[in-house]
């Protein structure tokens, strides 16, 4: 039992069975438990997951990326300018937007490794200049800022599949999750992510190569924003640049509610799993109530401070004594 | 035992700009024994390991490896001849396992090509195998986080790991000076079964009683000199203290402190 206290996650788990409890008593009647009410705060929690998990991946080597709300804005606009405006086959312009997204990874990186600066700053900056750059090449070459995407039967299949209520974007968040576990608890890169994080002068002079660690990690966030707006834009047929720009601040709130350290080093994926989880049904089951949904941010902002003083209290116990 | 030099540095001079680090420094560090290098803060002892690690180039004079005149290519050069240096805090990283500790940097694996994964068992066992080895039985468990153990057992592993990588010589940058009675006990004798094991030792420390502990070779600096090198049983804790302190400095301060009474 103390064990499990000391675990990461242990938080992120607990917050999310009281909330589900919650929502599963007090909107019982309404249908929250129910197939279709379950798939609802799936559907929801999937899309943030999928970028989710890569940020949490980030963080834990010391990390921000603040920039991924306009990579997944741009990355839709990719597909919308290629195949409406210039016509062309969506496929390549899938292609296209997912090196687009790991090119904005690559310069964050670089940027950060080679100034030292901090992250928090360069991404925020990116942030605003790839949104703008987006805008702007939009309306120049289109005169709009959001335009339709045409989609073919595939891709339309792959990234936008849904079974019932379900959406396939469920499968692309489990995938995401998959990798991250492996990645993060099994191979060695995964002991230099935790390692870059958790003390960076020793990292580097056991030999670890902390600065490709870093530059890997912002080019798996930029890919991952990317696939987000792809699957977005061919959910509903168009591409947006201001699509995404609630992940900014949601991606990094339900990392830590999941139990990662702001200051890096410590961390699983499957606390950030299960907090992304607790946002779907936060969000989700507030519907159920009936209540405004303007108390969803209220509740999110208690938790995040909640997780923020919980973290900090289970690092000093995993830092206490033996087992 | 071989008395033959693994590393020996000949008339170094280090200069940076018009300022001498290192003065004329002779210094040799031989098999299975512990060569304590004492001295005041800013008497040259950290350009002195840096010079010995690779990370500095001597301004003048020589580094003999194995017995041939030799320049470092880089830090990792060194390392890579076997010379591994501990320092006194960095090197561990508190929120890792014991088993991720040990084997970071060089961490053992299974399974081929996309499967490739960590051999957390066997780094676990041979974590533990050493740490146990070197008199840390309190440690039951590598998948224990590193911040969880003391600072005497964290240096334990930290010189484990060199020793487990095939150090020839170790180079202990004051692996003493934060830990209590105990603590220190235990990193003392470890030192002493690495020196079994026909390592040469460098210990730098600022206590006169630890490096009389284990000390085989003294070597004193003040301001980048080698102000006096001794064997042991030469001299006694007094005469070192003395020499460490800088000598006659040691003696006005006496009278200082008299004088205050």
């Amino acid at each position: 039992m103390t064990r499990q206290l000391r675990r990461p996650e242990t938080g992120a788990i607990v917050a999310f069975l009281l909330t589900y409890l919650f929502f599963a008593i007090f909107t019982y009647t309404n249908g929250f438990v129910s197939w279709n009410g379950t798939v609802g705060w799936m559907n929801l929690a999937a899309e943030l997951g999928i970028v989710a998990v890569p940020v949490a991946l980030l963080m834990i080597a010391g990390e921000f990326d603040l920039s991924i709300g306009s990579t997944v804005g741009a990355a839709s606009m990719v597909l919308a300018i290629g195949t409406t405006h210039m016509g062309l086959p969506i496929w390549p312009m899938i292609v296209l937007a997912l090196i687009m997204g790991m090119a904005i990874g690559l310069a964050n990186g670089l940027v950060v490794v080679r100034t030292g600066l901090p992250s928090f700053i360069v991404t925020l900056a990116t942030n605003f200049i790839v949104i703008g750059a987006t805008m702007g090449i939009s309306r120049l070459l289109t005169n709009v800022t959001s335009s339709s995407i045409a989609v073919s039967d595939s891709a339309k299949l792959v990234f936008a599949g849904r079974w019932e209520q379900a959406n396939i974007s469920i499968l692309w968040w489990l995938l995401a999750i998959a990798i991250g576990l492996w990645v993060l608890s099994r191979t060695v890169f995964g002991n230099w992510i935790y390692a870059t994080g958790g003390n960076l002068q020793a990292a580097r002079g056991a030999g670890v190569p902390v600065e490709r660690v870093k530059i890997i990690l912002f080019m798996a966030t930029g890919f991952a924003a990317a696939l987000v707006g792809i699957i977005l834009g061919v959910q509903w047929n168009s591409g947006n640049a201001t699509y995404g720009m609630g992940y900014v601040f949601q991606a990094p709130i339900v990392v830590v509610i999941g139990g990662v350290l702001l200051s890096g080093g410590y961390g699983t994926v499957g606390g950030v799993a299960v907090a992304t989880a607790l946002f779907g049904v936060i969000s989700t089951g507030i519907f159920y109530t009936g209540w405004s949904t303007d108390w969803i941010q209220l509740f999110l902002g208690a938790l995040l401070g909640t997780a923020v003083l919980a973290n900090s209290y289970v690092r000093k116990m995993a830092l206490m004594g033996g087992r | 035992m071989s008395r033959l030099p693994i590393l020996e540095l000949k008339n170094v001079t280090k200069r940076f700009g018009n300022t001498y680090a290192l003065f004329d420094v002779s210094i040799a560090l031989t098999p299975g024994r512990i060569h304590c290098l004492l001295g005041d803060n800013g008497a040259g002892k950290s350009t002195l390991i840096k010079v010995m690690s690779g990370y500095h180039h001597a301004t003048d004079g020589q580094v003999v490896f194995d017995g041939e005149p030799l320049t470092f290519a880089s830090p990792r050069h060194a390392r890579q001849l076997g010379i591994a240096t501990v320092h006194q805090d960095v090197g561990t990283i508190p929120l890792m396992t014991i088993g991720r500790n040990f084997f970071l940097g060089a961490e053992p694996k299974k399974g081929f090509g996309p499967f490739s994964r960590l051999d957390k068992a066997k780094a676990n066992a041979i974590a533990l195998e050493q740490m146990q080895r070197f008199g840390i039985t309190r440690v039951k468990d590598a998948e224990q986080l590193v911040g969880t153990m003391s600072g005497g057992e964290r240096q334990v592993l930290a010189i484990g790991r060199a020793m487990y990588f095939g150090a020839r010589v170790l180079i202990l940058d004051e692996p003493t000076s934060a830990l209590g009675v105990k603590e220190s006990a235990i990193v003392l004798k470890m030192m002493k079964q690495v020196r079994e094991d026909g390592i040469a030792v460098v210990f730098i420390t600022h206590n006169a009683r630890h490096a009389m502990a284990v000390g085989d070779d003294f070597s004193v600096l003040i301001h980048g000199k080698v102000a006096a090198g001794f064997e042991r049983g030469e001299v006694s804790r007094d005469e070192l203290l003395n020499l460490m302190a800088g000598g006659e400095d040691m003696a006005q301060l006496e009278v200082d402190l008299e004088a205050v009474e």
